[in-house]
């Protein structure tokens, strides 16, 4: 046998067995939560078909789809206007509704509750002209509109993206066939539409379905609340097991529907010959009503809630307040943050890498394992790591070792996808010729493969910083005791209704978290120009 | 003897899809440049990329510069095969600079020397610095011609190189190929389906057709006589007119033509007809009509309906005006002997 053999033979042993011990690593949550949930026997059915069970799903479900059909008509209008119409200011609208996607639900949550809230602001302000009790706040009305203001912009994304890419003849071919512009909007545009607005309201439901923070603040019991209730409380491990399944399938019934429409959003969105420039509709009369309703949502969005950080924040200045421990705070964000995006990295290298450029069912088996953990909301993943931790690994439990761990399976599917996207922009050719010039595989993929494809690994490296960074559940429940975060620093401040503590780490949170997205506006306008 | 610098034997790898190759044989002397040519899917690519080595063949044998690359018990990955390659995209390194592309795969002391030189013999004397996007394309085919060139490879390959040019560099563009080629005495399989490239480029040319050669030879050779239908169909629109063969010729609806290939008398054959061996003029005695002219600028072609209801092209030209629906009389004047092949049906 020649030498080149054991050669590539070494490199695809190296590269198969990641890619396997990563699967492996995905699939410990699902196939723990089985397990439990098996142990219950025939009680399983019991609680699977309990009033209780029923309640849950039914509230969860409830709020999902006010929130995504509320986002939706929110987004729609908002979308069309920036892109298709002479509103005035276009561009400043379309980045100041996008920006309410760095705002981490659960502070969102505590913003609201600070003033609206049975002890806020408003009814501190009201109370001596006579007002004795607000609006109820807390349950669905405040789980709805925190939820809904903060991720509308997903639909609006998606939609304006749809806009953008739309074959602007199709329109044009509507009017010269007679359509008035109303009766075109709604029998072609809004028709192209649909894809793109799937696409991102699955995305809103999926949202939902994941939110801890703000449910909880809100006190509104959907799956992840009751989840965190019985685990502080009864550890009932097996009836928590059983719930956690029944959201995992939940988020993975919707998963799939959301790579369905994808598929058929790109579809719809290619098309053939010079893309022209689209009619710019006029808006006259109607710019006043327009401009009022964006006016209106970056308000209630955006300025609302970044006053109400500042007064809190300088008001906590005034007070005693322990800003040595913000930054003990903030150092353990940036380190387990850190550690956990190197990781993840780590492992999302030889998945991404096997998955674009092997045949095979072994590594579209693969990829498919690493997207599915995409179902796994964190606080199922959070639960499955300390049932497993408490019983099975108990050197690591407690320690920062088994958070890494629930970090890695949290964001391995976010950075393989960012990660597989560049790899797939880099022609297969590119690396064959590399091969001809003389190199070997490992020589190849480290000086060709890898920095062609380094934006995309670094932007990628960054995203999972900074989401692990605003991570709540696991954070929270795996992290070793006395481990504070930005995350759990607010958490704990605001369960104690501590506003004015709860407003530096929040503060500090938002801003490290804007500067990818302010990169991302930034790109925008430079392609778009 | 000539010396061969790749020799390939009984090369089979099987696709589900098309691009399969089946069985193929082929010699590549040293210093020549053989142009093959064959419609999509009959398996150019994949005879690429086996002697590359970015794929393996089921069975077989290739050999490169004498050495045996692959097979049933060796097999040379593609790093240590002095096998060139040009891409169909060029596959130009989109991070590096013109002169670090061409340096890649280049080693020693000397390589600075070396990268000048070969941007030199491709004429991109002060492109060093620039990247890959800042040139054109004819530019970036260059630069991954000298890229390709510089280890000095026993062979190189091309790859429809110039399918993503646009018609007005097209020529420009190969004729300095060939040149660069001639100049430096390499040996090359350039790889195309247009038949007027592959006459152009090639010292020999070899058609593929479902993953075997069906017919090696000069261009002059295989245009002129090809071995069977499929070349003569797809190295030039040909008509075939059926006849028999006789003691003189093979007697046919329009006459008696020579045939090139060995047949007996009494079979029954088709001959291959291209249009520039038909001359046409109007008679109104006769049974053949004209039915639509089509211009092609210096010369038109005529579509003749035969009295026996088949068809013939007529090149003419583009002074002589034959209105269609005007009867005609056929003649043939190949001034040389035509291909025929065994009637099938």
């Amino acid at each position: 046998m020649s030498l080149y053999f054991q050669k590539v033979n070494l490199w695809k042993v190296m590269i198969w067995f990641t890619g396997a011990l990563v699967a492996l690593v995905l699939l410990l949550p699902v196939v723990y939560l089985l397990l439990r949930a098996s142990e219950a026997g025939e009680a399983i059915w019991d609680i699977l078909f309990s009033l209780r069970t029923a309640r849950v799903l039914l509230k969860t479900v409830y709020l999902a789809a006010s929130v995504t059909l509320g986002s939706a008509l929110v987004a729609v209008p908002i979308a069309w206007l920036t892109v298709r119409t002479d509103l005035p200011m276009r561009r400043v609208w379309a980045i100041l509704t996008t920006l309410p996607l760095v705002v981490p639900s659960y502070v969102g949550a505590y913003l609201f509750i600070s003033v609206l809230g049975p002890r806020g602001i408003l009814q501190q302000w009201l109370e001596p002209l006579g007002v004795q009790q607000l609006p109820k706040l807390y349950g669905f009305p405040g789980a709805f509109l925190v939820l809904t203001l903060l991720s509308y912009p997903y639909i609006l994304t998606s939609t304006r993206a749809s806009l953008m890419r739309m074959n602007p003849a199709l329109e044009e071919a509507s009017r010269n066939l007679g359509n008035g512009p109303w009766m075109t909007f709604w029998r072609v545009t809004l028709p192209q539409l649909r894809p793109g607005l799937a696409a991102g309201g699955l995305l809103v439901t999926l949202y939902v379905l994941r939110d801890f923070g703000a449910v909880s603040f809100m006190r509104y019991s959907t799956f992840t609340r009751v989840l965190y209730i019985q685990y502080q409380s009864s550890f009932d491990r097996t009836g928590a097991a059983v719930l956690a399944l029944v959201l995992t399938l939940l988020t993975a019934f919707v998963l799939l529907i959301e790579i369905r429409t994808r598929g058929r959003a790109s579809y719809y969105g290619g098309h053939v010959g010079a893309v022209g420039h689209p009619m710019q509709i006029q808006l006259g009369f109607w710019r006043w009503p327009s401009l009022l309703l964006c006016s209106i949502v970056v308000v209630l969005s955006l300025i609302l809630p970044a006053s109400i950080l500042l007064y809190w924040f300088f008001r906590s200045l005034k007070l005693t307040m322990a800003f040595p421990s913000l930054w003990i705070s903030a150092w353990n964000s940036v380190l387990a943050s850190g550690l956990a995006s190197g990781l993840v990295l780590l492992a999302a290298i030889p998945v991404s890498w096997l998955s674009v450029r092997q045949k095979g069912r072994m590594a579209m088996l693969l990829e498919r394992i690493s997207y599915s953990a995409f179902a796994l909301p964190g606080m199922v993943v959070a639960l499955a790591m300390v049932f497993f931790g408490a019983n099975y690994a108990n050197p690591i439990y407690q320690t920062l070792y088994l958070l890494l761990f629930g970090y890695l399976i949290m964001f391995l599917p976010q950075a393989v996808g960012a990660l597989r996207t560049s790899f797939l922009q880099i022609s297969p050719s590119i690396e064959q010729a590399a091969r001809t010039l003389g190199k070997g595989p490992l020589k190849v993929f480290s000086t060709i493969t890898v920095p062609v494809a380094w934006p995309g690994i670094a932007a990628g490296t960054v995203m999972v910083f900074l989401t692990v960074m605003k991570e709540l559940p696991i954070t929270l429940i795996v992290g070793p005791l006395g481990f504070r975060t930005l995350a759990t620093s607010i958490w704990s401040a605001v369960e104690e209704a501590m506003f004015g503590a709860a407003a530096a780490p929040a503060l500090l949170l938002i801003l490290l978290s804007s500067v990818p997205m302010a990169l991302l506006i930034l790109r925008e306008r430079f392609y778009i120009r | 003897m000539t010396d061969i610098a790749v020799r390939c034997e009984g090369l089979v790898k099987t696709f589900a899809q098309a691009g399969a190759v089946n069985g193929l044989s082929l010699n590549v002397e040293k210093g020549e440049i053989l142009a093959l040519i064959g419609p999509s899917g009959c398996g150019k690519t994949t005879l690429l990329r086996l002697i590359t080595g970015v794929s393996k063949p089921d069975d077989g044998l290739i050999e490169v510069g004498g050495k045996v690359m692959v097979s049933s018990e060796e097999f040379v990955p593609p790093e240590s095969r002095r096998v060139g390659m040009v891409f169909q995209n060029y596959a130009l390194f989109p991070h590096l600079t013109v002169a670090e592309n061409v340096a890649y795969g280049l080693h020693g002391t000397s390589r600075e020397d070396q990268v000048n030189a070969m941007l030199q013999l491709v004429g991109l004397g002060g492109y060093a610095d620039r990247m890959p996007h800042e040139l054109s394309g004819g530019e970036q085919q260059r630069v991954a011609l000298a890229r390709a060139m510089g280890p000095r490879p026993d062979v190189l390959l091309l790859d429809e190189p110039f399918s993503n040019l646009d018609s007005s560099q097209r020529v420009h563009v190969r004729n300095e190929v060939r040149a660069i080629l001639r100049m430096s005495g390499a040996t090359a399989i350039f790889v195309t389906h247009h038949q007027e490239e592959a006459l152009f480029m090639g010292d020999r040319i070899a058609v593929q057709h479902q993953g075997c050669i069906e017919q090696m030879g000069s261009p002059g050779d295989v245009f002129g006589n090809p071995a069977t239908r499929f070349v003569a169909t797809f190295m030039g629109e040909t008509d075939f007119l059926p006849g028999e063969v006789t003691t003189e010729g093979v007697q046919t609806e329009i006459g008696l033509l020579q045939s090139t290939n060995p047949v007996t008398v009494g079979d029954q054959v088709e001959v291959a007809v291209r249009a520039d061996d038909v001359r046409i003029a109007p008679d109104p005695t006769s049974g053949a009509i004209v039915l639509t002219r089509e211009y092609r600028g210096m010369v038109n072609v005529y579509r003749v309906r035969l009295p026996s209801g088949r068809f013939i092209h007529s090149l003419q030209r583009h002074t002589v005006r034959i209105a269609p629906a005007t009867p005609v009389r056929v003649v043939m004047d190949p001034g040389h002997e035509l291909a025929c092949f065994i009637n099938s049906d």
